[in-house]
């Protein structure tokens, strides 16, 4: 049978289609637990690093268990879900920030002069997080994400419980140039956000990532991050990101309530 | 309107250009920018290729691939995207094969002049980033056909300048363990440093 | 023996993909702004072009001339998915910093290129060592250029602090440049210049 002849040919493609598709699909399946395990993990491991728990060799799990409690926010109005009334879709076992986005009920799409963070569409229920101390709120961790230059980040930014104060950041997954906008993942990097305030006496949000090194000595340094050198468009992705989250269509309602809640403690006390 | 479309035109020339901001499609661009007439026909073919491939692929990705567009055909939950990568290389591979039959048949002279590098064009790099940029930034359909033909030319635009300082270069001494690709792999960096002045540029 | 011991030496000096054949240039310029990210895309491509080479080879005799590309770009893409699965279930942190380009695999044209100028014209077994032989060539530029890039521009090779850095309370300010692909460029250059000094039968003539 020459190589040239249709029989030939459809058999040669069918069976290098064939073995490729079992060698593949083997690999994915049988690697595939190993991998939502290692993912999970990582979660955990980030939203205990941004709330300054993590500590190398101890389990993470353990300490999540202990000292973080989720919470449901609807986006909108800032109000707290009630956890048992929370769907079985937004659960803290299933809750995923891609498939919420997309959902028809729980999804929404976001108008584009809104959509700094050019991520189309969010979800309108989030799951948050918060790390108590003695039953009071010590930090919450709130779950970021938004466009950088080769692909979304996704990452938490912990909020102290004067609402104001960032007291840390990481992104657990992104897919930004290795050495370049990848330096997101540095601890150096990450340590400049402790201590800066989200928002300007105003209440306006004040937080900004500048390009290049931020002057010390600037009345406005206390709102300002480094920039990653050599990552224009990861920096200018990552101002956009959370300006957007701590701004009018993310947070912003949730925080208002909790300040104002907060004062109206204040005064009774 | 207008302005749009010609800001994101602008954009993927000089501010997003495949070649010098990105790196994509290098092995071509090194191995094919030895003379300014072969750098055209490459620049032009890569040009029409890109134009065709990106907003077809966009056709593909938002009537086939992407979740919930198979709604037409009553499978609204059907999520198809981890089919991408493969889609967007066939259809690349594919057009080229038209495009090679086509100027065959249509057009042999330029089909002669650009020979090997019409082939060559599938495994570009810059191609498939090309299709790929598109769907990570959800471009529509007219933004896909703008963006295509841009990108195409920045690449076109980069391997014509390197065409033409590489022939300038056959008149000074270069000593001899650097010709050729030595000096051009430095050529290069230099040009992507100065091409970083693109990126102040807030459009 | 000696044919096989060739056939894995030379491309590493002598007909290297990146400084000779010119193949491979993109992902060398991109993951190489740190060493380790440097040897696990080296490992990678190790695999996939040994692996592709010896199934492109075992059925050369096979395939007709019209479907080739498209088989060689079927078992190709097929065993970078396979790559991607392993780095993503054994070294998770490092596949989170590699995500794009071990994709992007797929169109490095080693793999095709050596594909269709060795695998289909030998016997399965030289085109295994063949494919380990580019592998490691392509490994020594990439190890090459991470190793000055990632000590140069942050100081620290592997995470490791080798030269403190001053926004750390040491010395040395880190060069910027390095961090950046076009760096890559111009230290490929400057090696090629060294190898074709060290080999003069590569320089190009006029």
């Amino acid at each position: 049978m020459s190589n040239e002849s249709t029989k030939k040919m459809m058999f040669v493609a069918l069976g290098v289609c064939l073995v490729c598709s079992v060698l593949v699909s083997t690999a994915a399946v049988s690697l595939h637990a190993r991998q939502q395990r290692n993912k999970e993990l990582d979660k955990i491991k980030n939203i205990l690093i941004a709330g300054d728990l993590y500590e190398k060799g101890v389990d993470s799990e353990q300490i999540f268990k202990e000292k973080v409690e989720p919470l449901h926010i609807d986006l909108s109005t800032g109000a707290i879900l009630d956890e048992n009334e929370v769907p079985d879709k937004l659960s803290v076992t299933k809750f995923n920030i891609k498939d919420i986005s997309e959902d028809p009920d729980y999804g929404q799409f976001i108008e584009k002069d809104k959509d700094i963070a050019r991520i189309n569409r969010m979800p309108g229920v989030m799951l948050v997080y918060v790390i108590k101390s003695d039953d009071k709120i010590d930090k919450y961790i709130l779950p970021i994400y938004g466009k950088g230059l080769w692909s979304t980040l996704y990452g938490f930014i912990a909020l102290d419980s004067d609402l104001e104060t960032i007291q840390g950041i990481t992104f657990y997954e992104h897919g930004e140039t290795p050495g370049l906008g990848g330096e997101v993942d540095n601890p150096n990097w990450k340590e400049i956000w402790v201590g800066k305030k989200a928002f300007n006496e105003q209440g306006n949000v004040a937080i900004t990532v500048i390009k290049g090194q931020v002057d010390p000595t600037s009345p406005k340094a206390k709102y300002q991050v480094d920039g990653l050198s050599g990552s224009t468009l990861t920096t200018r992705g990552l101002d956009a990101m959370v300006k957007f989250w701590f701004g009018e269509s993310g947070y912003g309602p949730f925080i208002k309530n909790k300040k104002s809640e907060k004062g109206e403690s204040n005064e009774q006390s | 309107m207008l302005e749009y479309y010609l800001s994101l035109f602008i954009k993927s020339v000089f501010i997003e250009n495949m070649a010098l901001t990105f790196f994509l499609g290098m092995c071509t661009f090194l191995a094919v920018s030895k003379r300014v007439e072969t750098a055209v026909g490459l620049g032009i073919a890569v040009v029409v290729v890109q134009a065709i491939t990106v907003p077809v692929n966009n056709l593909i990705y938002h009537s086939i691939l992407e979740k919930g567009a198979l709604s037409w055909a009553g499978l609204p939950d059907v999520d198809l995207t981890f089919l991408g990568l493969i889609t967007y290389i066939g259809v690349i591979a594919s057009m080229v094969q038209i495009l090679e039959m086509t100027l065959d048949k249509f057009f042999p002279k330029l089909y002669n002049a650009l020979g090997i590098f019409l082939p060559l064009i599938t495994v570009n790099c810059a191609i498939l980033g090309g299709s790929l940029f598109m769907v990570e930034r959800n471009y529509n359909f007219p933004e896909s056909v703008v963006f295509g033909v841009g990108s195409g030319a920045g690449f076109a635009l980069a391997i014509i300048a390197l065409a033409g300082i590489r022939e300038k270069m056959k008149y000074s001494n270069v000593p001899p363990a650097l010709r050729g690709l030595g000096i051009t792999f430095i050529t290069t960096g230099l040009m992507a440093i100065a091409f970083m002045l693109f990126s102040g540029i807030q459009l | 023996m000696s044919k096989v011991k060739s056939i894995v030496l030379d491309p590493i000096f002598n007909n290297n993909p990146i400084a000779y054949q010119i193949l491979g240039i993109c992902s060398a310029l991109a993951v190489t702004s740190k060493l380790e990210t440097s040897i696990v895309m080296s490992l990678a491509v190790i695999f996939v072009v040994s692996f592709s080479n010896l199934a492109v080879s075992l059925i050369r005799h096979h395939v007709a001339s019209s479907i080739r590309i498209l088989v060689e770009m079927t078992i190709i893409a097929s065993l970078v998915i396979i790559a991607d699965q392993i780095i993503k279930a054994f070294v998770y942190d490092i596949s989170k910093q590699l995500s794009v380009y071990v994709g992007l695999i797929i169109t490095n044209c080693i793999i095709m290129g050596r594909a269709e100028a060795f695998a289909l014209k030998n016997p399965p077994l030289l085109s295994f060592m063949d494919g380990i032989g580019n592998g490691l060539g392509y490994t020594f530029v990439l190890l090459f250029v991470g190793f000055f890039r990632e000590l140069f521009g942050a100081g620290k090779l592997l995470g490791y602090t080798i030269f403190p850095v001053n926004t750390e309370g040491g010395w040395y300010v880190p060069n910027g440049l390095f961090l950046l692909s076009s760096s890559a460029f111009i230290l490929i250059g400057l090696l090629i210049w060294a190898i074709r000094t060290w080999k003069p039968e590569q320089i190009e003539e006029e």
